[in-house]
Formats: C-alpha cells, sequence, structure tokens
C-alpha cells in the first residue's frame, strides 16, 4: 500500500554550481580521516590502533565506550598517520595516510540467496564487525542505532531536496544488486515495513524503480521534502518510546556489498558542488577523504568557504579538512567576510530571501533563477520578534517557535510535548536559513537532543 | 564609503575591551551597523548561508507602511487647522503648519526614545535593537496635534523603560510600546489627550460654532443623553464632515496619522505584500469589529448602538491599530489559529468599549493593550492542542 504525500511548505534555494552527470577524473587523496564528533552522541572513542598502524579497508579503528559492539572502521588501507585528540585528550580525528592500491579486510561473500537464509543474529555480527553498522541511525535522536533494538520501521529517502544535493539516479548508477541485497539484509531487522520514498515529481530512477521488499512511497514538494525526517511524520510519525531506524541509500548499498562481495567497500561517487567551482561535477572516492586532491585546479579564485555536505546542513572544513563520513558532496562558496554600505536596507535582486520584506527582490524572475550566496550572514543575532514563519518551512505539525523556546528553557516536560523526538538538525535547517534573528537553530536543536537523551 | 569605514576604525579600539569607552560598545555598533550591514559571517557547522532578511530590514519595511499615514496626517493636520480657523491655504501651507506641529513631537519622541534604550544597552550591555525605529514613529502618530511635547517624551521613556527594557528589550515585551505610551498619558494626563486636543489652533480663533468633537464623542453623547446621534452629526459645523466616505479618507480631526482608513490600507498593503505584517491579525480585527457593529444593529437600544456596523471601520483609530498596532509580532498572538482569535476579539471589544462604556471613546487602544495581555493565554491553549494530537497519536 505505497502512499503520495504533497507538502505545500518548504522553500528550494536555488544554487549556481550543480553538478553536471559526468565523473570526473582527479587523483585520490593522500589522507582520509575518520572524525568520532561526527556520530551524533558518541562521548568517548577507544582507539583500537595506535600511529604508525597498517590498516586495511574495514580494519576496526575505534569504537564507542557505551555501544561496545559496534566497530568504526578504516575507510582505506594505509598508516595511521596521526590521531588528533582536543581537550580531555578526546580524539578528534584520526588520519590515514592512504594507499595507492586499496586493500581489503576479506570477509566471506554471499549470494544474494545466501543472505535471505541467514537470519538477524548472523547479519547483525558481520554488519557491526564489518563496519556498515554506523550507516544506521535512530530515531529518535538522530544518533547511531542501538544493534539491541527492533524499530517499527525503517525508512529510507531516495531523494535529496538539499541546495545542489548530487542526484541519485546518476551517483548511483548500476548499484540495483546492491541497493536490493541492502534492504533484504535490514529487512531482518524490523517487524514493520521499509519504506523507500521519491520525488513525485522527477523520474524515479531506476535504480530505486524496481526495488522489492518495499513499500514505495512519493512525496512532492518543496525542500525539506526529501528529508527522511519530514517523510516519516507523515508517513508513520514517531511516538514516545517508538525506535525508528533511517539508512541513506548510500548506506543501504554499502551494507548490500559488505555481504555481497565481503569487503567494507565506502567507495562513492562525491558532487562536487557550487559557484566558486570551474567544472562542477561528481568525483569517485572514499569516506572521509581530503578535500584537497578531490577539488584541485576546479576551484575559482578567491576567499572560499569549503563545506563538506550541503549549504544547509554541512560543515566548514577548509581545502584540507576531510569530508563527513554520511557526507556525498562538496559545495564550495565565497566567504562573505566584508562590510556593506546600507547593506540592510539596499533593494537587490540578488540576496536570496524567503521573505518580501522592502527591498528584498529575488523573487523577481521566477523559481528557475540561480543565486550566487556567500557566508555572510545579513544582520545580527537578535532576539526571536518574526513568528509565522518558520511554519512555513517546516512541513509538520510541529509549533518550531514554541519548540526552539522550550530548549533554551530547558523544559523537559514540553520539549518532549512539542515534538523534540521528530526533529534532528537537518530538519531546521531551512528555519535556521530564513530566520530573521539569526539563530543558530540546529545547535540549539541538538542541544535539546543532548538534554533529552542524556538528562 | 572607505572614508567611513576609516573613521569608524580609527576609533573603534576606544570601544573594544580594555578601551576607554569600552562600556559604550553596544552605541559604536549600533551606528556602525546602522552604516554598514556587519561583516559577520556563518559557523562552521549548520547552514552556511543565511537569508538576505534581518530585523532593520522588517522594521523599516513597517517604517516605510506608515509613512502614507504621517504624509497624509501632516497635511490633514494643517488641513483641520485652517477649516477650523476658516482660512483658505494651498496645499504646501497646510503641509507646512501640519509638519511644523508634527516634526517636533517625531524628534521628542525617537530622542527620548533612544536615548533611553541606548542608556539600557550600555547597562545591560545588550544590543542596539531595531523595535524602537518603529516605536518611534508609532508614537508620534497616536497622538493628538496639540500634545505637549514634554509629555510625549515622559510617555516614551516611560514605554521604553516599563514597556520593553525591564522584559529584556526588544522580542520580550508583553504589551505594544507605543500604545503604551499613549495608555499612560491616557491615565495620567487625561485632559491633554481627550475633549477637545483633536483640532491644532495655534493661536488662531476658530470659526463660530466651532467644536473639536470627533464623530465618536457624538456617539458618546448620544448614548449618554439618549438623543439621535444623527442630528448631532448633522448639526456639526462643518457640514459633511462626517460622511462616510470622507471618513474613510480621513479628512477628520483625530490623532496625526491614524483618521485615513484609505492610507491604513495602504500601509496593509505594502505590510501584507511584504509578508512583514499578519493579514490574518489585520482581516480578523475588522471582521470582529464589523460583527460586533452589526450585533448592537440588531439589538439597538441607543442611537450609537444603531449606527451602521460599517461606520466602526472607518472611525476611530480602528484602522490604524488594526495594521500597525495589532500587527506587533511580540505582542500579538505567536501562533497562526492564535492570530486569527486575537484579532477577532480586538475587534469585537473595540466596538464594545467605544460604544458600551462613553469613558472611554476610544476602543482600540484599550482593546489591544488588553488582548495583548490575553495573547499568551490563546497562545497556550492552541500550543496545548498540538500536543495533545501529538499524545493522541501515540495512544491510536
Amino acid at each position: 500500500m505505497s502512499q503520495t504525500i504533497k507538502l505545500n511548505k518548504g522553500f528550494n534555494i536555488n544554487l549556481a554550481g550543480k553538478a553536471e552527470n559526468k565523473i570526473s577524473e582527479t587523483e585520490q587523496p593522500e589522507t582520509f580521516a575518520l572524525k568520532p564528533a561526527e556520530f551524533n552522541h558518541l562521548t568517548m572513542a577507544k582507539m583500537l590502533v595506535n600511529e604508525g598502524d597498517s590498516v586495511k579497508a574495514g580494519t576496526p579503528i575505534f569504537f564507542e565506550k557505551t555501544m561496545e559492539d559496534v566497530l568504526f572502521c578504516s575507510p582505506v588501507s594505509g598508516e595511521i598517520a596521526e590521531i588528533k585528540r582536543g581537550e580531555k585528550r578526546k580524539v578528534m580525528e584520526i588520519r590515514i595516510l592512504a594507499d595507492k592500491e586499496i586493500e581489503f579486510e576479506k570477509s566471506t561473500s554471499h549470494s544474494s540467496s545466501d543472505i535471505t537464509n541467514l537470519d538477524r543474529a548472523q547479519l547483525q555480527s558481520i554488519m557491526i564487525k564489518g563496519g556498515v553498522w554506523p550507516n544506521i541511525i535512530q530515531r529518535p535522536y538522530g544518533c547511531v542505532a542501538n544493534p539491541e533494538d527492533t524499530p517499527k520501521a525503517i525508512f529510507i529517502s531516495a531523494f535529496d531536496s538539499h541546495p545542489l544535493a548530487p542526484d541519485y539516479g546518476f551517483a548511483f548508477e548500476g548499484c540495483e544488486q546492491q541497493f536490493q541485497a541492502g534492504i533484504n539484509i535490514l529487512k531482518k531487522f524490523t517487524s514493520g515495513k521499509i519504506h523507500l520514498n521519491t520525488d513525485l515529481n522527477a523520474e524515479i530512477p531506476q535504480l530505486f524503480a524496481k526495488t522489492e521488499n518495499v513499500q514505495h512511497n512519493k512525496i512532492s514538494g518543496s525542500h525539506p521534502a526529501g528529508n527522511v525526517g519530514v517523510q516519516i511524520h507523515h508517513i508513520d510519525p514517531i511516538n514516545k518510546g517508538d525506535i525508528i531506524w533511517t539508512v541513506s541509500a548510500q548506506g543501504v548499498i554499502e551494507i548490500g556489498r559488505l555481504l555481497l562481495d565481503g569487503i567494507y567497500d565506502t567507495s562513492r561517487l562525491v558532487a562536487i558542488t557550487g559557484s566558486q567551482v570551474e567544472n562542477p561535477s561528481y568525483v569517485k572516492t572514499y569516506a572521509g577523504a581530503c578535500l584537497n586532491k578531490l577539488v584541485a585546479g576546479n576551484v575559482k579564485e578567491g576567499d572560499n568557504r569549503f563545506v563538506s555536505g550541503n549549504v544547509l546542513t554541512g560543515e566548514g572544513v577548509g581545502e584540507d579538512g576531510y569530508m563527513g563520513f554520511y557526507h556525498q558532496q562538496i559545495t564550495i562558496i565565497p566567504e562573505g567576510k566584508y562590510e556593506e554600505l546600507f547593506g540592510w536596507i539596499t533593494p537587490s535582486t540578488k540576496k536570496l530571501s524567503f521573505h518580501k520584506a522592502f527591498g528584498l527582490l529575488s523573487y523577481i524572475g521566477g523559481g528557475k533563477k540561480e543565486f550566487v550566496l556567500d557566508t555572510n550572514q545579513h544582520g545580527e543575532h537578535r532576539n526571536f520578534v518574526m513568528t509565522g514563519a518558520f511554519e512555513q518551512v517546516l512541513p509538520m505539525d510541529v509549533l518550531p517557535n514554541y519548540l526552539f523556546k522550550a530548549i533554551l528553557a530547558e523544559d523537559y516536560d514540553d520539549m518532549e510535548a512539542l515534538g523534540i523526538y521528530e526533529l534532528v538538525e537537518e530538519d531546521v535547517a531551512l528555519c535556521e536559513f530564513i530566520d530573521v534573528s539569526k539563530h543558530n537553530l540546529q545547535e540549539i536543536l541538538r542541544e535539546g537532543i543532548q538534554l533529552i537523551k542524556h538528562g | 564609503m572607505k572614508f567611513l569605514q576609516n573613521k569608524f576604525d580609527s576609533i573603534k579600539h576606544h570601544f573594544e575591551k580594555g578601551g576607554k569607552w569600552e562600556k559604550f560598545h553596544p552605541i559604536y555598533e549600533g551606528h556602525r551597523t546602522i552604516f554598514f550591514a556587519p561583516d559577520l559571517v556563518t559557523g562552521k557547522k549548520g547552514a552556511q548561508i543565511k537569508d538576505g532578511n534581518d530585523l532593520k530590514r522588517m522594521m523599516f519595511t513597517v517604517i516605510i507602511a506608515m509613512i502614507p499615514c504621517l504624509i497624509f496626517g501632516m497635511w490633514n493636520v494643517g488641513h483641520q487647522h485652517y477649516i477650523a480657523t476658516g482660512v483658505e491655504a494651498s496645499l504646501l501651507d497646510k503641509f507646512i503648519i501640519g509638519a511644523l506641529r508634527t516634526v517636533p513631537i517625531i524628534i521628542v519622541s525617537y530622542g527620548a526614545g533612544l536615548l533611553t534604550e541606548f542608556t539600557f544597552c550600555v547597562i545591560r550591555q545588550h544590543p542596539v535593537e531595531e523595535g524602537f525605529l518603529v516605536s518611534g514613529l508609532l508614537i508620534p502618530l497616536v497622538m493628538p496635534p496639540t500634545i505637549p511635547l514634554w509629555q510625549v517624551g515622559m510617555a516614551t521613556i516611560f514605554a521604553v523603560i516599563i514597556g520593553k527594557e525591564v522584559f529584556g528589550g526588544t522580542g520580550m515585551n508583553i504589551l505594544n510600546v507605543a500604545l503604551l505610551a499613549r495608555a499612560f498619558l491616557y491615565f495620567a494626563y487625561p485632559s491633554q489627550i481627550s475633549g477637545d486636543v483633536w483640532t491644532y489652533l495655534g493661536d488662531a480663533t476658530p470659526v463660530d460654532g466651532f467644536s473639536g468633537a470627533t464623530i465618536l464623542a457624538y456617539g458618546a453623547e448620544a448614548a449618554a443623553n439618549n438623543t439621535e446621534m444623527s442630528q448631532l452629526v448633522a448639526g456639526h459645523w462643518a457640514a459633511g464632515m462626517f460622511d462616510f466616505w470622507n471618513m474613510f479618507i480621513g479628512i477628520i480631526p483625530g490623532s496625526i496619522g491614524e483618521t485615513s482608513t484609505l492610507m491604513c490600507l495602504i500601509g496593509a498593503f505594502i505590510l501584507i505584500a511584504t509578508g512583514v505584517g499578519s493579514w490574518k491579525i489585520i482581516v480578523s480585527v475588522f471582521i470582529g469589529a464589523f460583527a460586533m457593529g452589526s450585533l448592537f444593529n440588531l439589538t439597538g437600544g441607543n442611537s450609537f448602538l444603531q449606527m451602521p456596523a460599517h461606520y466602526h471601520l472607518v472611525i476611530g483609530g480602528l484602522a490604524f491599530g488594526a495594521v500597525f498596532m495589532a500587527t506587533d509580532p511580540v505582542s500579538a498572538a505567536h501562533t497562526e489559529l492564535g492570530k486569527w482569535i486575537y484579532g477577532f476579539l480586538i475587534g469585537v471589544l473595540t466596538v464594545l468599549i467605544r460604544v458600551v462604556n462613553p469613558a472611554y471613546p476610544e476602543g482600540i487602544m484599550l482593546a489591544i493593550l488588553f488582548m495583548n495581555v490575553f495573547a499568551p493565554l490563546i497562545d497556550f491553549y492552541v500550543v496545548e492542542a498540538n500536543k495533545k494530537r501529538r499524545l493522541k497519536r501515540a495512544t491510536v
């Protein structure tokens, strides 16, 4: 029984620099990195290797104190070059100097029919040892799933509506078999359904059109229609005590590869996007790649911000920084550190705005117009003043203003009652973008989730 | 531009930590950001780009929406002056005399308000916030043209301190700041803000039979003495002044900026088109006032109760209040359903106060202040309903 969900709320940010559907040849980065901090709620990473050790792709690098079974593995083979530690010796970054030819830790490979014969316990043990488990994210909280839970459903969003997001049809071309295998594996973990949600208004990529063992749902609307949290809210909402798992399409494919080929293969196409990219296109690499080689020779002059991920939810990591574990996109935009004479009132058609206050004329020219935006904040931080705007970009029955205020007031009962279990950062990223008072709403939400989870 | 930047840069060190005017940093920053949108960039994590809108632009949009009311108001002060004194005058003459009355009030309002605001910024070390940009112009527009300047200053200071700063500044206030200023004068100095204060005469002598009464005053008089309101209106010294369309355009005595429903509607159009003011509130205030007026028409009683309901929409400050005061996002209801209820009740209360309580002929001011106080309660129930839907979903 498939569902069709039509969303009226939201806002598409149309930026210049969309990746063309072609793969550019680049040198592979010399180093790759794992960043424990990007796995939410990882409080204490325990190292399993030391600097100077040789590793293969799939060799366990660290585990988390509270979930000892789940291993975080190296995406490439090579040598542990550096373990960067921060305050209280907390592990910040593990850098791996990569071999020219990647060697994999080999485990048993299975045929498609073998997979169907394995039970949950067997699959689980293969997955948590094989490095693919962190691809499974748990709602509420948006953290790595606990292997002991049984979710009421699993959700996979088959499209990304973020600005300049990769085209899944192109990025995952030819991965049908692995994707289906991944689905068949995940199916063993839930008594409920696996929901595969595609974009109603676009052609459904081959990869997803014929997937079996899932409920196909169609979603239409502006961003955040592609956010799995929004889809969950409309299809099978999370109530107190419920657990739902979400996996990215890339994650499903990696799970499929591990079982089919017996290797932890994080290879992926990464979209190099943004107005400061000469030729926006895709490059092939592994998780945690250093940006510099991937973008070398392809960046326009100027003071640029190098973002791992998209411009709404990503992280500015710098040209020599590393891609996030979950990221499949690099965005390069100009920095905006300049003062603008009467910039708060001069009319402009180039400053993108969801609002139409005096002089904000970005809506002229229709929805197809592409914008070049920099990192300027366009104003200072203020108390919450405007009301009724966040609701227009969050297609959920949630009152964002009240939720944020409940978080700031550390009111646990209200946070819960107002729906904090249904949200993760990416769901409020558009609110953060349009906020006239310039709050860091994603950070506020994350603090709220931390409070609710850890007390 | 470079010159100005250099000037600011050259004095910057005095205002930074350790500088001799360190405490005045918010004021330095406040002035610099008026000339230059700041060079702040987004954080490393989260949204890397931000919308072009900010609070300054939003507030300035409201000021732009008030300009038609202001210009018309200046002319109308002059126009009322000349017809009351029986002198023929050109458009420019009328405008000039109106401006001479109005501009000092605006200067005092901004001067007193900003001084208070800056003082608090320095004491509290919070940035200069834009809220007063709007309040500073709203206050003069709701004052009678004859108001003594010292009263404007005092009311403004009172409103900014008690109405806003004690709660924590812009965004934290419960009551609309401009209305609080007016309410302060209304209860502290009633003789300067009610009665024959709506026409500026200056030293000139009025024409024979002149009276400064407004239509609301006639209504109250008719209700009190149980006489025919229409007769009182017909006996007004300037024939046709209180015709519906004349009042709609706003060529009547009243507060400086709030006589013209037409100009308020132009302002409403700007606020709604730019999304800065809530159309739900504006529309529901008018619906509420019309509904209450119609109800009184049905019940009857005295001649003020029987005044056609649509007259209520163009007299007094209803339109101005609906468009510029009720829509203040901070003191209004914050939920979308709440805005409908809030606006509707303002309309209902305005007419109720006007017609039934002759002590307060101008109902909109008290209606909005009253609903400001109740807005959190309305929101409370809307928010509870949201929570209940979520709980109910869990148990089904």
